[in-house]
This record gives structure tokens, sequence and C-alpha cells, in this order.
């Protein structure tokens, strides 16, 4: 197993995803000998676990089961632990596309914070990109590289403690991207531009305030950025659900005749935007760096 | 490689001839490709592209006379926004339609001395007598509009799937299925698309959810592309220009030989049903042959063509069993692709139905695997989620839909752009797990398979 390489069989030292439903999973370290409490008895590594498929229905002691995932960055994305906030999914979707990752590329991003973002990058640059990732917080740094360790993404990534608006990147002219998620971008857009290539590349930021966003951008302009825009995304799920409605009784053309079948009601399909849902995550502004 | 500080410029980032590029202007973009002499008309104006080899991706230029692009030199846009006069509010302007002393023939006399875009705004602003009245921001605004009437800059950009998802989006959306942009970014993530596994792609969008598929795995891994009636389209997939070793990992499928497949039953065209008719040279040809000459010339002639026919009839007949062969042995070695049902994604953007081909391709895949499924409509994909939540071996099923909103980020005027996109499409993600319950043995066919047919499940077990 690793985040950047499906493996078929469940193996010690792996990280497994155990699915109990939509909206209850969690991550477990797979060990010989280990075991994992859940709500439905225990799950035996040893014998649960290792040897067995990936997706496969695992049943616990008190007899209720689960399925044991590969991991993905998506299904990492729902079940780290948090250490900061994090980037989810739809956001995560855009800035990998509108910065243009694929296999190879480089790319510098600060903060590293929960490393949602950063599984998400290592994914798609992989086997031959790198990532260079900033975090101003020693413990955060030092946890993040411990994780990517257990992921088996390790030698695809650099982390670095230290302040990106101060210090930057720790490298110059090698990244075809970079991505900012800090509180004020706009100190940091010289120092995204001295990581970049000389050939030119992309650039993010991801604010939730707009006034962090019209900062960053005057800052972007005044660096010779390109094509830079601002955007927003927001993800609707729909509810796919089987409604009943009534039909009303609307009476009978020859009004002698025997009422109308009373509770006559239809069935449809539908699918139901939520009753709440989130309204806003950041902005996420784009631009390019030309070439020189 | 990864600390590879070397960038002198090489041919990743150096236009050169037969590159497939994509021409922009303002929000507009355009696929082309570098070839000399050859005139591109974009945006209503035609030019040659090629002063462009040899330069820089990314570099703006300028389209002189006689269509020849010329490198822009940047730093020099600016000059016409210096401290100018302006007014406090719009009271006092009237739209009368006097304002600009400039008429319509003077304009194109103007373009017609050679004066550049730029001179041409910096001479509407000098002739408008509102010009000074307006604000400071309407100023702007004006000349902003000005410019992108007047000014003829093109920018050749390497090709990506962030740049051709929004040229096919705002120029071509009935060819893409009104897949916008940020709904193929969902589609690429949720199907954890990446370096190295084998994923299974059937679209119908003119071959773009394909390239898009193909630039994520960078040449590493398999892409087998699914599709319906005679042959896979790649339209789309052509302008990324991927270099050629991207191809070898690019195999194709008909969806028609699909069943067959997964019944163990395939038999690979030996003749294909689509092949051109025989041509029936009797009737068309013969008229050219009319005419003065004698009876006796046209017979010898005749011999002669007949022969001719004959022969050339066969090297036809003959190249066309070969292509036949040859198409024969690749449909063979995909099926040994799909045959392990070892799959690792699985994407769907069609305007056929969904469900049908979902349901039979799932079984191609290995479990604890993403698939994701992109429709225009919503009811179809609410079909599959309900299909799927009967027959098992996926969970995690999520019917979503993005919303998508732009922003005009400046100083005191930052607000969401006036137009936004209505609907990008709707996408059905999940996981396949292994089917619960012991799999009924699978149904073994009555009739004897006659003995042209080639067990596949036998020849790979």
């Amino acid at each position: 197993m690793s985040f950047v390489e499906y493996a078929e069989f469940i193996q010690d030292g792996d990280v497994a995803i155990i699915f109990m439903s939509h909206d209850s999973m969690f991550p477990v370290k797979v060990q010989q000998g280990g075991q994992t409490q859940t709500r439905y008895g225990v799950i035996r590594h040893s014998t649960d676990l290792i040897g067995r498929r990936f997706g496969s229905k695992v049943t616990c002691s008190k007899g209720g089961w689960v399925y044991v995932l590969h991991p993905t960055p998506e299904l990492w994305t729902l079940n780290l632990p948090h250490r900061t906030q994090i980037l989810y999914t739809t956001d995560i979707a855009n800035i990998t596309m509108m910065l243009e990752l694929k296999p190879g590329s480089v790319v510098c991003e600060s903060g590293t914070g929960s490393g949602s973002l950063s599984h998400a990058i290592l994914r798609t640059i992989a086997p031959s990109g790198h990532l260079y990732t900033v975090e101003f917080h020693q413990q955060r740094a030092e946890k993040a590289t411990e994780e990517f360790g257990e992921h088996k993404v390790g030698h695809l990534v650099t982390v670095l403690n230290q302040d990106v608006c101060k210090d930057g990147f720790g490298v110059t002219g090698v990244a075809d991207a970079v991505f900012l998620d800090i509180p004020s971008p706009w100190e940091a857009i010289g120092h995204a531009k001295a990581a970049m290539k000389r050939r030119g590349g992309r650039v993010c930021s991801f604010s939730p305030c707009i006034e962090q966003v019209q900062r960053t951008c005057a800052a972007l302009a005044e660096q010779d950025f390109g094509e830079i825009c601002t955007l927003e995304v927001l993800l609707r799920v729909l509810d796919v659900r089987a409604v009943s409605l009534a039909l009303p009784d609307l009476g009978k053309e020859d009004e002698g005749g025997l009422p109308a079948t009373p509770n006559a009601t239809v069935t449809c399909r539908t699918a139901m935007p939520p009753r709440e849902m989130a309204g806003h995550t950041g902005y996420l502004t784009f631009a390019t760096k030309g070439p020189v | 490689m990864a600390n590879n500080v070397d960038d002198s410029p090489d041919a990743l980032c150096t236009i050169g001839e037969g590159d497939c590029v994509v021409l922009k202007r303002g929000d507009i973009f355009k696929a082309a490709q570098i070839q000399k002499n050859r005139k591109v008309i974009f945006e209503k104006q035609w030019f040659f592209l090629d002063n462009a080899v040899g330069e820089l991706y990314g570099t703006a230029f300028e389209v002189a006379s006689g269509g020849t692009l010329q490198p822009k030199k940047p730093k020099l846009t600016e000059s016409i926004t210096e401290v100018r006069e302006a007014g406090t509010d719009n009271r006092n302007i009237v739209d009368d339609g006097t304002s600009q002393k400039l008429t319509r023939d003077d304009i194109e006399t103007l373009k017609g001395q050679g004066l550049k875009g730029q001179d041409i705004v910096q001479q509407l602003v000098e002739n408008s007598s509102s010009f000074r009245d307006k604000t400071e921001f309407a100023q702007e605004k004006y000349i902003k509009k000005k410019k992108k009437k007047y000014e003829n800059t093109v920018t050749i950009l390497k090709p990506s799937t962030r740049i051709l998802a929004q040229m096919y989006h705002g120029r071509e959306p009935g060819k893409i299925c009104h897949l916008r942009y940020d709904s193929l970014a969902q589609m690429l993530t949720l199907g954890n698309i990446h370096a190295g596994s084998k994923v299974i792609v059937f679209e119908t969008c003119a071959g773009l959810v394909l390239g898009a598929v193909m630039e994520r795995m960078g040449g590493h891994g398999s892409v087998i592309q699914m599709y319906p009636g005679g042959g896979p389209v790649r339209a789309a997939t052509d302008s990324f220009g991927f270099p050629k070793h991207f191809l070898h990992t690019l195999h194709d499928f008909p969806l028609c030989k699909v069943q067959p497949l997964l019944a163990g039953r395939l038999s690979p065209d030996a003749q294909e049903p689509d092949a051109p008719p025989q041509p029936n040279p009797e009737g068309r040809s013969q008229e050219s042959g009319g005419g003065d000459s004698t009876v006796e010339k046209m017979e010898s002639e005749m011999e002669r063509e007949t022969d001719d026919r004959e022969k050339r009839r066969e090297d036809k007949a003959q190249e066309r069993k070969m292509k036949n062969e040859e198409k024969r042995k690749k449909q063979l070695a995909v099926a040994a692709l799909l045959q392990p049902r070892n799959a690792d994604g699985l994407v769907i953007a069609s305007r056929l139905h969904p469900c049908p081909v979902l349901l039979a391709l799932l079984k191609f895949m290995a479990p604890s695997r993403p698939f994701v499924v992109y429709s225009q409509y919503r009811e179809p994909l609410i079909e599959c989620y309900t299909k799927l939540r009967e027959q098992g071996g996926t969970i995690n099923l999520q019917l979503t839909e993005t919303w998508l909103r732009h922003y005009q980020v400046l100083p005191n005027r930052t607000h969401p752009v006036l137009l936004m996109s209505g609907g990008g499409g709707y996408i059905l993600s999940g996981t396949t797990v292994m089917a619960g319950p012991p799999k009924p043995t699978p149904p073994q066919s009555a009739e004897e398979p006659s003995p042209k047919r080639i067990k596949l499940q036998e020849a790979d077990g």
C-alpha cells in the first residue's frame, strides 16, 4: 500500500480505511497482532486484515461487518486527524487542475497544515515530481513528515519548518506551481515568484476573506503575474430518495358515482439538495507567471 | 529529477514546428498547430504562426501587417494609464451619441495607416468629449473595453487540461456534453487518476476527458478507451499534443464487445462489419474512358484496366486482411487487459444512458477502487444510484453537483462577475467493494460455443 500506488492485499504496516457507513469511517495502522475496537466489536489485524484483499467485508467480533478500503487522498481528507482547518476535495480538485499538476510537476506549498492537500498533490505528481512544503509550526511539520513516511510518499516530499513570508520555500527556480494557504499570502508572492521556474508556471492562493484576496491580487499584479483570476467553488451533495406524493381528490365527473380511492399516492425518485450546506470555504485566486 | 535546478530553455518550453498549441486572446482560446505558411483565423483576424517557432510558450505576440507575429515586449502596455483629469460621478454625462468625434471611417483609416491597437485607443480617448467627465473607474473600464476591441495581441500557450477544458466549455459545450471544467476537475480527483494505474474511460466528449485522464497518468500505466460505434473519437485528445510514448499506454475496445467478453465468449472480428463495402468499379470509372477513342483502343485499354483493377482489388483485399488481423490481435490484447477484472479506475462521461454502461464496466474493476460517472442530467444518475444500491458491490455513493462563481477583484470594486454558469452537470461517484454473498456460479452457456470462438477465460486463467 502506498498513497501513490494501489496494492491488492493488506500488509503489515499499511494504513487502511475502516468503512462502516458514509459518515462513519476511520483510518487504522495495520500491525501484526494489533486490535481495533469498533461499535460492532473487535477487528483483529492478524486474522481479519493482513493478507485480505482491500475492499473485503470483515466481520467483527460482535457479528457486525465493515469494509476495509485502500487509502486514497480523498478518503484521507475525510479521515485525517485535524491539526488545522483543512482543504476539502472540491477545492483540491480545482486547485490541482488549475495549477496544471501532473506526474513530474515540482510544487511548492505553504502551509502544510494537516496535509490534506499535500497528499492529493503527491498522488498527482508521482512518480517523478517533488513537493516542497513549508510549515512554520514545528510540531505540525514533524507530524506531517512522520505521516508522509507512513504513507510511503516520503521520497516525494521535503518538509521545511520555517516562515514562508520571511524565508521563502528554500528553493529557487524549480517550481512549476506554488500554492499558498497562509494568513497573509501577499507577503509571500515574491518568494513564490522566486521559487518558480524561469519558463513560468502557475500560482494559487486560498483565502477565506475577500480583503485577503484583494491584497493578494494587488501583489500578484505588482509582481507581473498574468491571468489573475479569482473564483469560488461549492459542492452540493444531492440526497437520492423515493418520495411519495398523495394524489388529491378532485371528485368525479359523474357526481353520483363511487368516491375516488382514498389515500392514492404516486412514488417518484428524486435527488434533493440538503437543508443546509457549506456555503463558503475560501476564494481561490490563480495566476500565471510568464516566461523570462 | 526533483532537485533539478537546471532550467535552461529546452524543447518542452520552446514552441516548435508541428506543435499543438492554444492561441489565447482575453478569455478566448483556440487550438491550433504550428505549420509554416499556414493561415490561421482567430477572432476575425488572420495571421501566420511561423514567427512563433523558437519562442517560449506563454509569449504574447502582436499581429503586425501581413499577418506576421511579433513577440511583444512586456511593460509597454500600461502607458495610457497616466494620471488624468476625472469626474466624480456621471450626472453630467448624456448619451447622445456625439461624445466620440472619430467616425467608423476615421478609425478604419487609422488602422489602414498601420496604427497599433494601443495608439488607436489613445486616439479614441483624446477624441472623446465625455472621457474627462467620467470617474476614474469608468475611465479604466472604458480603456479596458476599447483595448479588448482594438488590441491585436495573441498569446501562444502549451495545451493543458485547464486550457482545453475551458476552451471547449466556452466555444463548443455541445461537443463535450456541457461538462464544465470544475466538474471535470472533480472527476479526475474523485476518480483518483494517477500515474501507474489501469483506467477505463468511456466518454463522448470529443476525447477531452480521455486527454485529461492521460495527462494525469503522464504516460505511466494504461488507459482503455471504450467506444461506441465505428471507432474512438479523439479530436480533443489530439489537441493535447502528447509525446508519442503516451500513445503506447492508450488502448481501445468497442462497447459492443463488452457483453461477449464478460460472458467469456469474445470472438474478435475477423471481418469488420463496418468495413467499407466492396467498391463497384463497373459503371463509375467507365465514363472517363469514353470519348473519341476507337473501339479497338477502348477494348485493349479496358483489358488492361481490368487487369489493373483486379490487381488493385487483390492488393486492397490483402491490405484489408492484414489490417483486420492486426485489429483482431489488438482487440485480443485489450481483452487480456480487461479480463483479469482488476482495473483501478472507471470514468464515464457520455451522452448515452450511463446506467447499462456503468453496470457492465464496473465488472472489470478491482475492489476498493473509485469510479465516477458524469451526466448532464440528474435523472439517469438517480437511476444508476438506485440500481447500484439494489445490486450491491459499491459503497460511498454520492450524487453531487458543483457551483462555480468568478469574481472581479479591483480596489474598491470587488464583486461577483455578473454572469455565471447555471449548471455544470452532475457526478455520481463511489467505491467498489467485494461482492458480499458468495457469487452465484457464472452461468454456463447451454449451447456449445462454436470452435472458432476463443475462450479467453480459459486462455487467461
